[in-house]
């Protein structure tokens, strides 16, 4: 447990000493949100109707900005293999590691959400539910980026091709996410999408793990 | 967390083989280590010795043969040719992470007879990016006091490392070796190791490759 948390802080430290990353990550998702008025114009209905999906793709866009770097430089300088050496699993470092990268891309994203609901016009009754889908969404898009992430590693130029590689996978975590928001707003239960986001939360916290290990130790050799 | 005190340590090679990028890099290669033994890996490059090393770690799959390593997870410590050191952290920091890692939790007093014993006393503090190549191999093998491991695996150790460090190394092998544990190592360099044991690789090269 002490590993653990060791390396989480170390990762959390690294981000914040070079803060400027987590900003960038941050800005660019609230610049993503406020591009959409500009994009289709400021008729408030309209945006109220699409704001749900907008801060869900800007969320998903920001996760993907702050992954491609989780193993980079680990692999490089060695460290990753000290870490297949370690007595600590190869996938509770992953793990912490992918819980660093959601305490501070999904969480700031979260506690920016309603700046950016409120951007979009959407009615203060329906946030509850949007922070919510994203307190159960962002933990698995860190978790199913990490798989990724493990997979670029020594491919040249890995961001373009990771994002061919996860985007697709976020899409049941877009799909409920916003529709668990679409149904308050329209007046139904937001019920059944958030336990399946759940769902994918339970898969994915043992599963991405496995595979992201499998991943780091298959770049290895 | 490995008892030395229980069972000797003990690894054994029988018919190892690397396959590196469709090459054989050896085949054939068997050797026995006990507590307080030291192999010396020698031979041109690109002859396998840090191959093997990675080997030895688990790092890589064998190709062929049986390697057999009596220690527990956590039991060995491996110095590749990369420091695993970060330039935004600093030596303290780096060195109480990695004995954390490793599952020892090294106090302040427990890192600061690490670095002095590196001869890095007095740099605790400042950020790993200010240090110069040698003083960089110096933290990472700072790592290994704090370690418990038996199984000591040293890539190309005196890498950057002024002649004081070196003997250093040498004096700091030497006890591990008295206290049971087992240091394989590959270097250019002639290390001062008593009854080092050496294994000359390049020897082993297949005339026909596999694919």
């Amino acid at each position: 447990m002490s590993a653990f948390l060791a390396l989480l802080t170390r990762d959390l430290r690294l981000a914040l000493r070079s803060g400027s990353d987590v900003a960038a990550v941050l800005a660019f998702s609230v610049i993503a949100v406020v591009l959409f008025p500009l994009g289709v114009g400021p008729e408030l209905a309209l945006l109220a109707r699409i704001s749900a999906g907008v801060v869900w793709v800007a969320a998903l866009l920001a996760t993907l900005l702050a992954l491609d770097r989780l193993f980079v430089q680990d692999y490089e300088d060695g460290s990753v293999d000290l870490m297949m050496l370690a007595p600590l699993p190869l996938e509770a470092a992953v793990l912490a590691k992918a819980l660093a990268h959601w305490l501070l891309t999904g969480l700031p994203l979260i506690l920016l959400s309603p700046l950016m609901a409120a951007m979009l016009g959407l009615e203060t009754r329906v946030w509850p539910v949007l922070l919510l889908s994203l307190l159960l969404g962002t933990p698995c898009l860190s978790l199913i980026g990490a798989v990724g992430a493990a997979l670029i590693l020594g491919v040249r130029r890995g961001g373009a091709l990771l994002a061919l590689l996860i985007l697709p996978l976020f899409i049941p975590v877009l799909i409920f996410g916003a529709a668990a928001v679409e149904a308050v707003a329209t007046g139904l239960t937001a019920r059944p999408h958030l336990l399946l986001q759940g769902g994918c939360l339970a898969a994915a916290l043992p599963l991405a793990p496995i595979a992201a290990a499998a991943a780091l130790r298959q770049a290895r050799s | 967390m490995s008892e030395p005190g229980l069972t000797a340590p003990r690894l054994q090679a029988d018919d190892l083989a690397c396959l590196r990028g469709g090459r054989l890099v050896f085949v054939g290669l068997s050797f026995r280590l006990g507590a307080g033994e030291a192999l010396v890996l020698t031979g041109p490059n690109g002859s396998g010795k840090s191959s093997l090393l990675r080997l030895v770690a688990g790092l890589v799959p064998a190709f062929a043969g049986t390697l057999d390593w009596t220690g527990a997870p956590g039991s060995i410590a491996y110095l590749g040719h990369q420091d695993a050191v970060k330039p935004a952290l600093t030596p303290r920091e780096t060195l109480r992470f990695w004995g954390a890692a490793s599952g020892a939790s090294p106090d302040r007093v427990d890192i600061e007879a690490a670095l002095a014993a590196v001869g890095l006393e007095g740099l605790d503090d400042l950020p790993c990016r200010y240090l110069s190549a040698g003083q960089r191999r110096r933290l990472a093998l700072a790592r290994f006091e704090l370690s418990r491991a038996t199984l000591w695996l040293l890539d190309e150790p005196t890498l950057g490392l002024d002649v004081a460090s070196v003997a250093r190394l040498e004096a700091r092998i030497a006890r591990h070796r008295a206290e049971g544990g087992i240091v394989m190592l590959a270097t250019h360099m002639r290390l001062a190791l008593d009854g080092a044991r050496g294994l000359g690789l390049g020897g082993f090269a297949a005339a026909e490759p596999p694919l």
